[in-house]
């Protein structure tokens, strides 16, 4: 079992490998990856270092180039897999028909993982990436229980990769237009969901509210945990009440699931937060290592408590447990 | 970095004693300012790449307010001319405010403690320019700015044990402040 | 410029789904029409029954007919529907979901707005394997969708033209949850909403609709001022989305647009007739938010963002 850590700056790719990543996942500072965010990220430069360093410890490093190629600059996304492939990278990380069928025709050596943003959610999806591009691993979408994963691991040849821990989406990735309604900017597209260029807290009452874009997301008392202004996370109103209509703002904890996830052959685990700081990093990935290392020798895991980390101070199994739908 | 300093409830800082608040609150801040100035050109020359993070918002004004004392800090990191200066209150017009208890903005700043998880725990709040306040934290998190080396570097060894032993004194008032481990 | 009926994303009763589709059959100027259930494979089994009517008495009308597939397919029972779609002789597909790509005969198909064509390169990928027309994401710019028909010719290109704007999908269903229900237990609430439940924020603006698993816009696209400009793009089709309103008038309307027998403002004043009380946007179409309504002199916030808008938020001040 893989620990697959994220990493948004070089001083975060070292956090993870030095608490214990098999793996790190990080991206280049454009519009090629999905957490293109604000000080985040990595220059050609950064990124040749980046590997040099994770190699020297036996660590590996995935680049995702997960967003959807600009019609008519898909100039800007080869450059991306070009240049990762020649710093070293381990893997791609793609999601686009476009980058995989470059990626797959350019570089025909290289291993090519398909990103969740491709959202591929069952056996014959993942064949297809697997027959037309030689994909190797998936990164399953948060929208599958472990059921549905353990048949999908035995229906595919392809290696499996779900997320363990971090932020959650609710909706199906790679098919979601939430943020670019109210913004004007998408994950496919930008690289950023529900971007911090829109957002705007202030206070009334006593009361902090959040928008987005101008429509009004949520509204936080004075000790309540707060989460991130991400549209799906948000309090609305409908004929049938108000609140939080879709997620509360939780996080994804799938601590108690790793054995099952495991048990259901799964290949690798994956830590989400490329856009936390090195503290996030290096206390869960260094969390996950005790738990999977306590996995694999039989003795029950440590009650490890990462909820302080977590969005709105809250955790949820997701999907991979039935009845969350 | 040991476990007990970065995640569970140990990611609550503590705040400062009011009686060192009210003590420090007739002080001048005049001694303040020449201090702060050292302080920032030594970043700037020690740590270049902040600058490349930061990009656009280089050139955009920061309030960073610990709530905890009786003066905030204003903070414009131009790449040519940086400045920064002790305020009683923050001015209006500033691109971006950060508040917190001191010793959870010196915790994110040393990338001791995660700034949203602070955040999520409402210690720290952000007010204006969003995208601002978030490069600035990402700069300064992949920077690794040693303040120890910062404060006392032209004390030679003598002021890095200082800086040790202030760090020191911070965490271990963060774990007497409640702060229980999960490891 | 064709005009295509886009499947009802709603869950209509039986009847009043297959009469909706009779009276397109003999009433409708569209060219070509998809039927279906995309959204929740639940619904399939209440309509199974009327479709072969519906699309004898479509086809008997010279429309083309479409057979709509799931946007999201997970379970074993919808992955043995999608194949038995694909595999079918007679039914053309329009595909919504790349797996339906592992068991397609050989032979032509559509793709449907839910793929994810961004860029000429991911549709001269699908145009080589036998994708004949193409329905873009609806939040794709005006730039993208006149470079992707400029570079891929063979492929007709569509954009979506009117109706609320799918936004996402879901293995959650939110009507459900409102309803305080699972998904497995929905009661199929979701069929007392035929237009969508209202999403507002909390101080009342107007912002989603929720139609089960699947997220719309409160606001309804309209594209009728933008005809010109998709001409020029060399947009072959526009695609209509069945709300609960009169579909017969709005494909008149944008029939008449299209053949420039009215003027596109006058036009949609008469939209606004026929589908009252909802905000018209094409935010997307311009880069700009999808809800914002763009008219000839720049964007304006969407109606119904005017009443707080002023606020006093930072980055209202900033935009």
């Amino acid at each position: 079992m893989e620990l697959i850590c994220p990493a948004g700056t070089p001083a975060s790719l070292e956090a993870a490998v030095e608490a214990g990543a098999d793996a790190v996942y990080c991206g280049f500072r454009d519009e090629t990856n999905a957490r293109n965010f604000p000080g985040l990220n990595f220059s050609r430069e950064e990124l040749r270092k980046g590997i040099a360093f994770a190699h020297r410890r036996g660590v590996r490093v995935l680049v995702a180039i997960n967003t959807f190629a600009r019609a008519g600059a898909f100039g800007l996304w080869q450059a991306a897999i070009d240049d990762a492939v020649a710093a070293g990278a381990d893997a791609l990380i793609l999601a686009d028909l476009a980058t995989l069928d470059y990626a797959h025709r350019r570089h025909p050596g290289q291993r090519l993982h398909v990103s969740v943003q491709a959202g591929a959610a069952n056996p014959d999806a993942i064949r297809f990436y697997a027959e037309n591009f030689g994909a190797r691993r998936v990164v399953l979408p948060r929208v599958l229980n472990v059921m549905e994963i353990a048949s999908i691991v035995r229906e595919t040849s392809c290696e499996t990769e779900v997320f363990v821990f971090g932020g959650l989406c609710v909706m199906e990735e790679g098919r979601c237009s939430l943020s670019s309604y109210a913004t004007g900017q998408s994950p496919n597209m930008n690289g950023v969901c529900s971007p911090a260029s829109h957002v705007a807290y202030s206070e009334r009452d006593g009361r902090i509210d959040s928008r987005l874009g101008g429509f009004t997301i949520n509204s936080f008392g004075k000790d309540e945990p707060a989460g991130y202004p991400t549209l799906c996370k948000g309090r609305f109103a409908t004929p049938k009440g108000s609140g939080y209509i879709f997620e509360e703002p939780v996080s994804l904890d799938a601590a108690v699931m790793l054995p099952a996830l495991r048990d259901a052959g799964v290949t690798a685990f994956k830590i989400e937060g490329r856009q936390r700081g090195r503290a996030y990093i290096a206390g869960v990935v260094r969390s996950f290592r005790k738990i999977l290392a306590a996995i694999d020798e039989g003795r029950s895991p440590p009650a490890a408590s990462l909820m302080a980390m977590a969005e709105g101070q809250a955790g949820t199994v997701g999907a991979y447990r039935k009845g969350w739908r | 970095m040991s476990d007990s300093e970065m995640t569970g409830r140990s990611a609550i800082p503590p705040v400062l004693p009011p009686v060192l608040a009210r003590a420090v609150a007739p002080l001048p801040l005049g001694p303040l300012q020449p201090v702060l100035a050292l302080m920032l050109h030594r970043i700037s020359r020690m740590y270049p790449d902040l600058y490349s993070r930061l990009g656009e918002h280089a050139d955009k004004r920061f309030g960073i307010d610990p709530t905890d004392l009786p003066f905030a800090f204003v903070l414009e990191p131009r790449l040519r001319q940086p400045r920064v200066r002790a305020v009683r209150t923050l001015p209006a017009g500033l691109d971006a405010s950060i508040r917190g208890p001191l010793s959870g903005l010196v915790g994110m700043a040393e990338g001791t403690l995660d700034g949203d998880a602070l955040f999520f725990s409402r210690i720290l709040w952000v007010e204006g320019d969003v995208a601002a306040a978030l490069a600035l934290r990402n700069a300064i998190d992949d920077a690794r700015i040693d303040f120890g080396a910062v404060m006392f570097g032209h004390f030679g060894p003598l002021g890095r044990r200082l800086g040790d032993a202030l760090r020191r004194q911070l965490q271990a008032r963060r774990t007497v402040s409640g702060a229980e481990t999960w490891s | 410029m064709q005009l295509t009926l886009g499947p009802v994303l709603y869950h209509w009763s039986p009847e009043r789904w297959r009469d909706f589709y009779y009276r397109v059959a003999d009433e409708a100027q569209v060219d070509a029409v998809v039927v279906g259930e995309a959204v929740c494979s639940k619904r399939a089994p209440f309509k199974q029954d009327h479709i072969p009517a519906v699309v004898e008495r479509l086809e008997a009308a010279g429309k083309h007919v479409l057979h709509s597939s799931l946007i999201l397919i997970s379970l074993p029972r919808e992955r043995r529907q999608t194949r038995e779609l694909m595999q079918s002789d007679e039914a053309e597909v329009e595909i919504n979901d790349l797996s339906c790509l592992a068991g397609l005969a050989p032979k032509p198909f559509a793709v449907g707005p839910f793929v994810n064509v961004y860029n000429e390169v991911a549709a001269g990928f699908l145009a080589e394997r036998g994708a004949t027309r193409i329905c873009l994401p609806p939040e794709l710019p005006l730039t993208a969708v006149a470079a992707i028909s400029a570079a891929v010719p063979q492929l007709a290109t569509e954009v979506f033209a009117f109706g609320r704007v799918p936004l996402a999908i879901s293995a959650r269903c939110y009507h459900a949850r409102a309803h305080k229900l699972t998904k497995d237990n929905c009661r199929f609430v979701c069929e007392q909403d035929p237009d969508g439940m209202p999403v507002k924020t909390l101080d009342g603006a107007g912002f989603l609709s929720v139609n089960g698993v699947q997220t719309l816009s409160d606001s309804c696209a309209s594209l009728l001022r933008d005809v010109p400009a998709l001409r020029q793009a060399g947009v072959a089709s526009l695609r209509l989305s069945p709300q609960g309103c009169d579909m017969v008038a709005v494909a008149r309307l944008f029939r008449d647009v299209v053949d420039e027998r009215i003027d596109p403002e006058e036009a949609e004043r008469r939209l606004g007739e026929i589908y009252p009380n909802v905000p018209f946007s094409n935010g997307f179409l311009h880069g700009a938010p999808g809800h914002v309504r763009t008219g000839a002199g720049g964007a304006t916030p969407g109606d119904r963002l005017v009443s707080q808008a002023r606020g006093g938020s930072l980055h209202e001040n900033r935009a």
